[in-house]
């Protein structure tokens, strides 16, 4: 969910510094590329289809907690905010209002982005029985 | 290879460049195009350099479009280049496209599919007629929306194999060859020719494909499915040991359906051919679809007898960034070797006129 | 699955990898040469720090790598930072070595591919003093001096990986945070 995010949203909902455990990065945040794999007729043995670009960043808080955040793309920012937000998701003190602040919204957002995607395609969806109806 | 160094046209090379430069930006006073711009009104190019690259990334295919003033083999070429600056990290766990988010679904094969035709954002049924309003370009009113959501979509394959109709797919998880990392050997395996198709050039893919339908291989294809819609890709990092979601792409994959006479081993059946492109791209995944069918001609003991059918001739040509690579050095300098030739040619012609004088 | 270690990699990885690369190629290109290719980097014991320099800089995803049993509290660190896969001891490109291996259990690549042949990492307790040799060969104006606390048998190792030139295998000689390249094209006199 963090991948799917921007950003923008996740720094908007993370505790302000100061006021937040501090994190060491450990790797990262760095690009690469990631090899995708499709299936030889969408279900058998896999094959390359192609690479894509990822960012993907390490950190540890002080505490030891290890935040990870791999992201499609190039966006350093993101990929470390959100391995930051995946560190503080497994602390104590900030998972509970960090569920409801930052992920709760964000699962929100993509389940209605996705709703709209897929109730555009259900409008597309072809109807043959109006055609029978009127041939009948 | 056959060119030779030649120094002094620095100057020159400079001067073309920087003509070059200012002839692509155009008009300074008409506001420049933003990458914004071309990956969110030009997808269909940046899907086909992304594909012709081998490298998913929009923001970059849409920089090289800019940078390439809009060609797109020259933009792949430049992506294709910039590749090769990043490390490999890894390999994504394969995409499941049987748990695609469907935006378009269809069957040419069966017209109550389960799960329904769903057209999807087409072209398809207009007339290509050109669209004057679109000098202004007004803001599309918006698409409509419908309710009911689309309930499960079985893929066409799988009702066919239900019934014996087709032959399975061998399931297998093995690392596939990578055309990138190992020097392809022919024959080459069915791994290894979907990924030299799915980086192939669209236009040579459509024209093989083609002419497998005009007779030169053909294998009377049926466009079993379509579908186009996002997938997730995920990853198991190796300190994490489980799968992680890291985001999702637009993809079309492509099943045709093709005869099979049999043989005497084997009663009648369908065989499959299948494509699998980035973004709406029907039809490269098409395509690519009719030439992996083609190409699976000596496994199913058929006759090679056309182009499309030869793995090496197909995998060998399909790559624009080699084939433009090796056509344009032509204009680079052979001064030497053509001297050379010259020369021969010259011998040849004053030993004949020689010989004929006596 | 692999524990995620304490320690970080390059603390600049950009500019720090691309300087140990350029360290390595210099001792590569000049056999007996001794560079620091990563002066600052800290890695987990008890790794040499040249050898920890040397795989992140050239260890990725598709390179392969065998670590001696001593090593092993620096596996995740290295398997975190590099990517590289574990492999035997026959097919890794790079070996780490606590002693030095037989010739005869490393890859030395064919006539074909001699570039398959192994790097082999070999921790010394000093470099520039120790068994003095005379070193000649691609990179070399003449002869050149060259002192390292060599482990027993490393003449006649080096006599036959020669030997096997195009094939063989290239020998990285870390102490502490400095290295030294034998490149398998370099001939080795013990003075």
């Amino acid at each position: 969910m963090l991948a799917r995010a921007d950003a923008a949203r996740i720094a908007a909902a993370l505790p302000p510094p100061g006021k937040r455990p501090h994190a060491r990065r450990l790797r990262g945040p760095e690009t690469g590329l990631l090899m995708l794999r499709g299936r030889m007729g969408g279900t058998g043995a896999p094959f390359n289809l192609g690479e894509t670009t990822v960012t993907r960043c390490t950190l540890r808080l002080d505490d030891g907690l290890v935040g990870h955040a791999t992201i499609l793309g190039r966006d350093a920012d993101h990929a470390e905010l959100a391995a930051f937000a995946d560190a503080l998701l497994q602390h104590p003190d900030f998972a509970a209002p960090l569920a409801e602040t930052l992920i709760a919204p964000l699962a929100a957002a993509q389940a209605e982005a996705r709703a709209a995607i897929a109730a555009r395609a259900a409008a597309t969806r072809v109807a043959f029985f109006t055609l029978q109806t009127m041939r009948g | 290879m056959a060119y030779v160094a030649v120094k002094g046209g620095e100057r020159a090379i400079d001067a073309a460049h920087a003509w070059r430069a200012e002839a692509r930006r155009g008009d300074p006073a008409i506001p420049a195009l933003s990458t914004g711009q071309i990956a969110g009104q030009l997808g269909r190019a940046v899907e086909r350099v992304m594909a012709e690259a081998s490298l998913h990334d929009p923001e970059l295919a849409a920089l090289a479009i800019r940078q390439a003033e809009g060609d797109l083999i020259e933009a792949a070429f430049l992506l294709r280049a910039f590749r090769t600056t990043l490390p490999r990290f890894g390999a994504a766990l394969p995409l499941e496209t049987g748990r695609m988010a469907v935006r378009r679904r269809i069957s040419a094969i069966f017209k109550d599919v389960p799960g329904g035709q769903i057209l999807g954002p087409t072209t398809d049924y207009t007339h290509r007629l050109l669209d004057f309003s679109l000098l202004d370009d007004p803001p599309p009113p918006p698409a409509p929306r419908a309710e009911d959501p689309p309930g499960p979509m079985p893929r066409v394959a799988t009702l066919l194999e239900a019934e014996g109709l087709l032959r399975p797919e061998p399931p297998g998880e093995a690392p596939p060859f990578d055309i990138t990392r190992e020097p392809l050997a022919h024959p080459a395996p069915r791994d290894a020719r979907l990924q030299g198709l799915a980086r192939g050039d669209e236009g040579f893919l459509l024209g093989m494909g083609y002419s497998t339908q005009r007779g030169y291989g053909g294998s009377h294809p049926f466009a079993g499915e379509i579908r186009m819609g996002a997938v997730t890709v995920e990853i198991i990092p190796d300190e994490l040991g489980f799968p992680i979601d890291i985001g999702e792409i637009v993809l079309t994959e492509c099943q045709m359906v093709n005869q099979f006479h049999g043989s005497r081993t084997e009663p009648a059946s369908f065989t499959a051919g299948y494509g699998l492109a980035f973004g709406q791209a029907d039809r490269r995944a098409m395509a690519m679809a009719l030439l992996d069918r083609a190409m699976q001609a000596a496994e199913l003991g058929e006759a090679v007898t056309a182009p499309a059918q030869n793995p090496e001739f197909v995998l060998a040509h399909a790559d624009n960034i080699e084939a433009t690579g090796f056509v344009e050095h032509l204009k680079l300098p052979h001064y030497v070797d053509f001297q050379s030739e010259a020369e021969a040619v010259r011998r040849l012609r004053a030993a004949a006129r020689a010989e004929a004088a006596e | 699955m692999n524990a995620i270690p304490d320690l970080p990699g390059f603390p600049d990885p950009v500019p720090d990898s691309q300087a140990a690369f350029r360290a390595i190629l210099w001792a590569q290109s000049h056999p007996g040469a001794i560079v620091t290719p990563a002066p600052a980097l800290i890695v987990p014991a008890p790794l040499p720090v040249a050898a920890g320099a040397l795989l992140l800089t050239l260890a990725d995803a598709d390179t392969t790598l065998w670590l001696a049993p001593g090593f092993a509290p620096a596996r995740d660190w290295l398997r975190f930072h590099t990517g590289a896969p574990e492999a035997p001891l026959s097919r890794a490109d790079f070996v780490l070595a606590e002693q030095l291996p037989a010739l005869e259990t490393l890859g030395t690549g064919s006539d074909d591919s001699p570039h398959d042949g192994a790097s082999l990492i070999l921790p010394v307790a000093a470099l520039g003093e120790g068994t003095r040799c005379r070193l000649s060969g691609p990179g070399i104006d003449g002869t050149g001096d060259f002192a390292a606390t060599l482990p027993p048998g490393f003449a006649a190792f080096w006599a036959a990986n020669h030997a096997l030139f195009p094939r063989g295998v290239d020998v990285f000689l870390c102490a502490g945070s400095r290295l030294a390249a034998l490149p398998r094209s370099v001939t080795l006199e013990v003075l």
